[in-house]
């Protein structure tokens, strides 16, 4: 039996699976795909992977790789060395953070002046961010010995220094210094190009109305320049958390423990002491902190961001 | 074009088969020396010359993080052929059952002549009698004593204690002393650094003190001799100033320096010309307890998993056969009999006298005990390290800190 379409029939319209919408989508996705694929096999297959050790025994010397469970996590709770090396770490970061970003953004307010020859000092200031990290340790670990150069001006000026190094407090104190000189420039620049984005008529009304540099400063330019306040303090705090070149070369995690932050004591349980499977499992805790800390850093931007909403 | 194709598939059919057949030996080391580069790419040439399909490459890992860079080969799935191993490591590697056992080949190795080696440093290596890597280099701790700056100082030096039958530790640190009241430094322990505690067994031997038992299960830091030599290294360094303290950095091959403990090796940096100084190499001081010596070794390991274990472990047997072992003894005393006579070691190190081989190398390679050693000693050092740091202050109570130091380990022991 044949069905014959009727004149009453509306008339059907072939279905076309081609849409616009869909074929910008492709598109979309296309274009997204390498990074997408990137993330997966650079990024989460790793971290799965991690995740997947930190279940395991695995000691390379002895091959043996072992399903243990939650072995790995109830160690992390009864580790003494872990609370020490936490201690060290919160104290590390805390320092560096308040100290990197208060001297940022005082050298970008000094250095956001139209003044003859100012970039030869943005210059200068940045100068240590395009550096080998490596090297400008190296560099410091000389000038911080006993018999350095550090001791040997202070000398000069009748001061006898301290044995920078050899001391937990200065030793801590050394590698906050040194990772602070680094990398201050970065956030500096970043504060430089937030101040100049400020508009000069908000300055110009104050001053009108008489308000004071110090009140203009806090009333307008923080607010103003809040965006990269956020941006460069999570920056900041998770680049804290990973400091490891630094440890190595200039104390190796000493005097005793008082500087094994995280990211080297992991290195260590990993990679010298063939603990794999441990190391995975702090490199998961390390992963949390910083996820955790950057999650409260974005909640917390209505309160910090002057126009976020 | 048809024509081609029998001939394109030939081609591809050498080139894949040459590929299948040719052996790449990878070997990592931890020098970069060139003369030592140089005796290695020689010793390989003779090896290739008959196997035109294998070739030998040897891959300079820095010191510093060499046994870490060699763990995460492994641990990467790709370990090399053949790997030096440091003795301090050397336990972990033996007993993981990842070296490839040596005593078949040898024995079997025609001119390989496997009784020749002296049984004593070869126990670090083995497991239930069976070799699993050769210390091809047994160098025993000596001192260097640059002589210009010990007479400049009028203080006695090293052969004249010696020959009046006085060369004590204690005699060796007062004359440490004396230099380091100018303006240079007493004597160092070289690559201690206040971190490579192992490398103060060159004094603490003279005590007969030892880190741990010899069975490995008890802490021996808090033994009455190690506390006697820990302290009479700590009043050294803080009350003497005869070893130059922690954070402080010099040099004795650049004349900073009356003395320095290091292996005979180091006589290659020596300074000639305007910056050379007149020296001398001795035996280490007799301590407490009576003379002793002291020897740092590394071996070659073949590893088992390697694709090419079996050509590894004959390319082992031919660089250390008593031809190739002459030219490495150069820079690497070995542990063969008919190798160590002031004649052999003399024709390859024409820096040191009959007398410093026979009475530094001949006699301390028959005597020494090695560098501690143990089960895990990654961690264990780490720990000890951490806990040592408190003994490197000038106030320390010496006792307290050794007794933390066995507390800290015994766990792991």
């Amino acid at each position: 039996m044949t069905v014959v379409a009727t004149h009453s029939d509306p008339p059907r319209r072939k279905r076309v699976f081609w849409t616009m919408d869909r074929r910008d989508s492709l598109v979309g996705y296309l274009f997204i795909a390498p990074q997408v694929l990137g993330i997966c096999i650079f990024v989460l297959l790793p971290l799965a992977l991690v995740f997947w050790y930190s279940l395991h025994e695995w000691n390379v010397l002895a091959r043996t790789f072992r399903f243990t469970g939650t072995e790995n996590y109830q160690r992390l709770l009864s580790d003494p060395g872990l609370l020490k090396v936490l201690g060290a770490t919160g104290i590390f970061s805390v320092f560096l953070v308040v100290f990197n970003m208060s001297l940022a953004l005082l050298l970008a307010v000094l250095l956001n002046q139209k003044l003859r020859g100012i970039t030869i000092f943005r210059t200068l200031f940045f100068s240590p961010v395009v550096v080998s990290l490596v090297a400008w340790t190296i560099v410091w670990s000389f000038l911080l010995q006993n018999n350095g150069g550090l001791n040997g001006i202070l000398q000069v000026v009748g001061i006898e220094g301290p044995n920078w190094l050899r001391n937990p407090t200065t030793a801590m104190i050394s590698v906050v210094v040194v990772q602070v000189f680094k990398n201050v420039g970065l956030n500096m620049i970043l504060f430089l190009a937030a101040l100049q984005g400020v508009p000069k008529e908000l300055y110009e009304a104050a001053r009108v109305d008489g308000i004071p540099a110090v009140a203009q400063f806090r009333r307008i330019t923080l607010p103003m320049i809040s965006p990269t306040v956020l941006l460069t303090s999570i920056i900041t705090i998770v680049g804290s958390l990973q400091v490891f070149a630094q440890i190595a070369v200039l104390t190796k995690g000493g005097p005793g423990m008082s500087t094994t932050v995280l990211v080297y004591y992991l290195y260590q349980q990993a990679f010298e002491f063939h603990k794999f499977g441990y190391g995975a499992t702090l490199s998961i805790l390390l992963f949390l902190i910083v996820a955790v800390l950057t999650f409260v850093q974005w909640q917390m931007r209505k309160r910090i961001v002057f126009y976020e909403k | 074009m048809n024509r081609l194709t029998p001939l394109a598939v030939l081609a591809m059919t050498t080139a894949l088969a040459g590929a299948a057949s040719a052996q790449d030996l990878r070997m990592t080391i931890w020098s970069a020396n060139e003369a030592h580069l140089a005796v290695f790419n020689e010793i390989a040439d003779s090896f290739t010359a008959d196997r035109p399909d294998v070739s030998v490459t040897f891959e300079s890992l820095p010191f510093a993080s060499y046994t870490t860079t060699l763990t995460t080969q492994i641990a990467g799935g790709n370990p090399p052929d053949l790997a030096w191993i440091l003795e301090r490591t050397a336990a972990d590697f033996v007993n993981s059952g990842i070296l490839a056992p040596l005593n078949e080949t040898f024995s079997n190795t025609e001119g390989f002549d496997y009784g020749d080696m002296i049984e004593k440093p070869t126990e670090l290596w083995r497991r239930d009698g069976e070799l699993y890597a050769v210390p091809f280099s047994t160098s025993p701790l000596a001192i260097f004593a640059n002589t210009d700056l010990i007479e400049a100082a009028g203080a006695r030096t090293p052969a004249d204690l010696i020959a009046a039958g006085e060369w004590t530790w204690d005699n060796a640190m007062a004359t440490a002393a004396k230099v380091a009241e100018g303006d240079k430094d007493g004597i160092i322990v070289r690559d201690f650094n206040y971190q490579t505690w192992q490398n103060l067994a060159a004094i603490w031997r003279g005590w007969d003190a030892s880190p741990w038992s010899a069975d490995g299960d008890t802490c021996g830091f808090a033994d009455p001799e190690m506390v006697a030599a820990m302290t009479f290294i700590h009043g050294a360094i803080f009350e003497d100033g005869a070893i130059p303290g922690p954070g402080e950095s010099v040099d004795f091959f650049a004349g900073d320096a009356a003395m320095s403990i290091t292996q005979i090796s180091r006589a290659s940096l020596l300074p000639k010309g305007d910056d050379a100084f007149a020296w001398d190499l001795v035996p280490l001081p007799a301590g407490p307890a009576g003379e002793y010596s002291v020897i740092g070794q590394a071996a070659i390991g073949v590893f088992e998993d390697s694709e090419n274990s079996d050509l590894a472990v004959d390319f082992l047997a031919h660089m250390t056969n008593p031809e190739n072992s002459a030219k490495l003894a150069q820079f690497f005393p070995p542990i063969r009999q008919s190798l160590l006579n002031a004649d052999t070691l003399g024709a390859t190190n024409p820096l040191l006298t009959p007398a410093m081989i026979e009475n530094v190398v001949v006699q301390g390679i028959a005597r020494g005990g090695v560098l501690p050693v143990h089960e895990g000693y990654s961690e264990i050092q780490q720990l000890v390290r951490a806990e040592l740091d408190a003994l490197w202050q000038p106030d320390a109570d010496v006792e307290a800190v050794l007794g933390a130091v066995c507390r800290s380990i015994q766990p792991l022991l």
